[in-house]
């Protein structure tokens, strides 16, 4: 019973987003009806959409398989969008320094600068959260502006690609970066390569070290009560260091993806961090959050909200209506989902109170995951 | 260097800066009584995208200034009764449904824009008001007393809000429920309704702050604001949660923006750093927080949802 109403809660939520978005719609002089059709259809329609969607929910596996760890500690993180730049810049200069190494070497070290640079991204806020007692909202969000600065000011300068130089053109971007740091295609004809696979995996394996290894298990306890944690021997703040490193690495891993996954296999940017992320540092939050906070669930919440940008592009198309409904409905996903939640708790409360105090969550949330530190 | 040294280009970087400072300093006051009642706002910049937007369209469509500024306000308010219903009704969580608001201002804004105006037009912005004879004061009268109204009213703002929060029942019950909620409700004071009142107070001004900046520029475009809402946030702990040490951190920004910009023209700062020279509000803001941490202390039941049992 509780877990029906653990799923039943955040679906009925999420309904109620979308019934907005008709209404959306509706004031715009478009039939909901058809932009739903348009969007299924431009999202899940054939081979090459189901693609696209798949590419579209692979940075928001990671940056959401990353928040779920972070949240799981009681720490929150906003800053994917500065935590992708960090991993795609990192990734980027080490194509550029090493184009001849060899596919089976070169993509392993793309991939961990990636890492790298996203940990970085991550562990600065971790640390002064956990060492200087700085707020990790403000300080991510203040990050992820100052990456796109850095990310603007190194492609407009010395990461430029020298072409744009000599033409004059002066495009913010960097040459073509080697194929053989490219993340091979799996189905020739379509845009779906292994970077897909590799975001599920990493998805797969936040799961298991979250719940299977005893570092995931301190996350957890200090998620759950840092002064039992403390009690218990735990070093709450270097946790909670650890918890926004793995959580940003995540999201610099999907920053070189989206590099090496990309069709010109380049960094490009237009002045923003949504021109080179497709703010996947926020959606990502969507969809961590639409799927509980379960790394594995987020997986399928991740394709659901990918679908919805890649539908998005089509109805623009079809309808006329812009893409940008979808960032509009993903931010009313985020509303009525984190306000169903204490509806949710209040609907267990009652059920335990009337003798179903047997049924036991596996994967019962931090107490206090909205006590922030300030 | 020693261009930017010399008192027109000085004078002209003052009175940009306070211009500068304008939204910044409204939208941060707003999110300082919020605070204060015990709730995070991150949802600042998506609420001034919306009123940007409604304000920025409605003087595009009558091309009446004012009728602009109370949409804008409108807005505004709408949006602090959805964030009241969200917060202290529902309890969600504060800092994500935030982001919520936010992805929501951000996404409808653009979709709205695209939809109704298509390509940027501009619209005309808020006439200069000379206070007389201050305005002839040299120099300095071209520095802070030739702005538009909404200026003026922003930095009036600064001790009236003072006064609310020190002086008046409200703002004694405010400080009240944002530092110990369940003394406050058992003296009697309302926490929802004390809570809901300063959201719809904050949002309110979040919405005039939207107005302001499209009507300051004469333009409105997607993600006009590109994050100064959450600095915005961050100017609330910068000033340590008083309305003056709020309005020294909105001056702060808008003279380190208006300089960073005066110094690119002069070409001091070559057009290559000019980049990184844009990083300055953010690490600033990251250091301020650093040196601030643990010295002044935030409301006590900040973020804490407040329910009776």
């Amino acid at each position: 019973m509780k877990r029906l109403v653990g799923a039943a809660v955040p679906l009925l939520a999420a309904l109620f987003a979308f019934l907005f978005g008709a209404i959306m719609l509706l004031a715009i002089g478009a039939n909901p009806w058809d932009g739903l059709v348009a969007i299924v259809d431009g999202a899940y329609g054939d081979g090459d959409a189901l693609a696209t969607t798949a590419v579209k929910a692979m940075p928001l596996i990671l940056v959401g398989a990353g928040i779920t760890i972070a949240f799981r500690a009681s720490v929150v993180n906003i800053g994917g969008e500065g935590q992708i730049v960090a991993g795609a810049l990192l990734s980027t200069v080490v194509a550029l320094a090493l184009p001849d190494l060899p596919a089976l070497i070169l993509i392993p070290m793309v991939l961990l600068a990636g890492l790298i640079g996203g940990g970085i991204a991550g562990a600065v806020p971790g640390a002064l959260k956990a060492y200087a007692s700085v707020n990790e909202i403000l300080s991510t969000i203040m990050l992820n502006l100052v990456m796109v600065q850095l990310m603007n000011y190194l492609l407009r300068g010395p990461l430029i690609d020298p072409i744009e130089v000599e033409r004059g053109t002066r495009i913010p971007q960097t040459e073509r970066l080697s194929d053989n740091a490219a993340m091979p295609t799996l189905i020739d004809g379509t845009r779906l390569h292994l970077g897909v696979v590799i975001a599920i995996l990493a998805a797969i394996i936040a799961y298991i070290v979250l719940w299977r290894t005893p570092l995931g298990f301190r996350l957890r306890a200090v998620g759950h009560s840092p002064e039992a944690a403390r009690a218990a021997g735990i070093k709450v703040k270097r946790h909670v260091t650890y918890a926004l490193s793995i959580s940003g690495s995540l999201g610099g891993l999907a920053g070189a993806l989206l590099v090496f996954g990309s069709e010109g296999q380049r960094m490009v940017t237009d002045g923003s961090s949504a021109g080179f992320t497709g703010s996947a540092g926020f959606n990502g939050i969507v969809a961590a959050l639409f799927g509980a906070l379960h790394p594995l669930w987020t997986i399928p919440s991740a394709f659901l909200f990918g679908g919805l940008l890649t539908g998005a592009t089509n109805m623009q198309r079809v309808l006329q209506v812009p893409a940008a409904l979808a960032v509009a409905l993903n931010g009313l996903v985020v509303i009525f989902v984190i306000s169903s939640d204490p509806v949710r708790s209040r609907i267990d409360r009652f059920l335990s109170s009337r003798g179903e105090l047997n049924e036991t969550l596996k994967s019962e949330k931090p107490v206090d995951n909205q006590e922030i530190d300030a | 260097m020693s261009e930017f040294f010399t008192l027109s280009v000085l004078v002209a970087t003052l009175a940009s800066g306070i211009r500068l400072a304008t939204p910044y300093l409204i939208a941060a006051l707003g999110e300082t009584i919020g605070q204060r009642s015990g709730v995070l706002n991150l949802g600042v910049d998506g609420v001034m995208l919306l009123s940007a937007f409604f304000a920025y369209w409605t003087v595009l469509e009558t091309k009446n200034l004012w009728l602009g500024v109370a949409v804008g306000i409108v807005v505004g308010f709408v949006m602090g009764i959805i964030y009241g219903i969200i917060t202290v009704f529902f309890h969600a969580t504060q800092g994500i449904s935030g982001i919520g608001i936010f992805l929501f201002g951000l996404g409808f804004s653009d979709l709205m824009f695209q939809k109704q105006v298509g390509t940027p037009r501009p619209i005309k912005q808020l006439p200069d008001v000379s206070i007389p004879l201050l305005a002839d004061i040299p120099h300095v009268g071209e520095a802070l007393f030739q702005h538009n109204l909404l200026i003026y009213v922003a930095f009036l703002l600064v001790p009236i809000v003072t006064f609310m929060l020190k002086r008046t029942t409200f703002g004694m019950n405010i400080s009240a429920v944002g530092e110990n909620p369940q003394a406050a409700d058992s003296l009697g004071v309302s926490v929802a309704q004390t809570r809901f009142t300063a959201i719809l107070i904050g949002n309110t001004m979040a919405g005039l702050a939207g107005a302001a900046l499209t009507l300051e520029l004469g333009i409105f475009q997607a993600n006009l604001t590109s994050g100064l809402g959450f600095i915005a946030v961050a100017l609330v702990y910068f000033g340590a949660w008083r309305p003056v040490g709020v309005m020294g951190g909105a001056l702060l920004y808008g003279l380190v923006g208006a300089t960073v910009v005066q110094l690119k023209a002069l070409q001091v700062i070559p057009r290559s750093v000019s980049d990184i020279a844009s990083m300055a509000p953010a690490l600033l803001t990251i250091a301020a927080l650093i040196v601030l941490a643990g010295r002044v202390k935030a409301p006590s039941a900040l973020t804490r949802p407040f329910s009776r049992h």
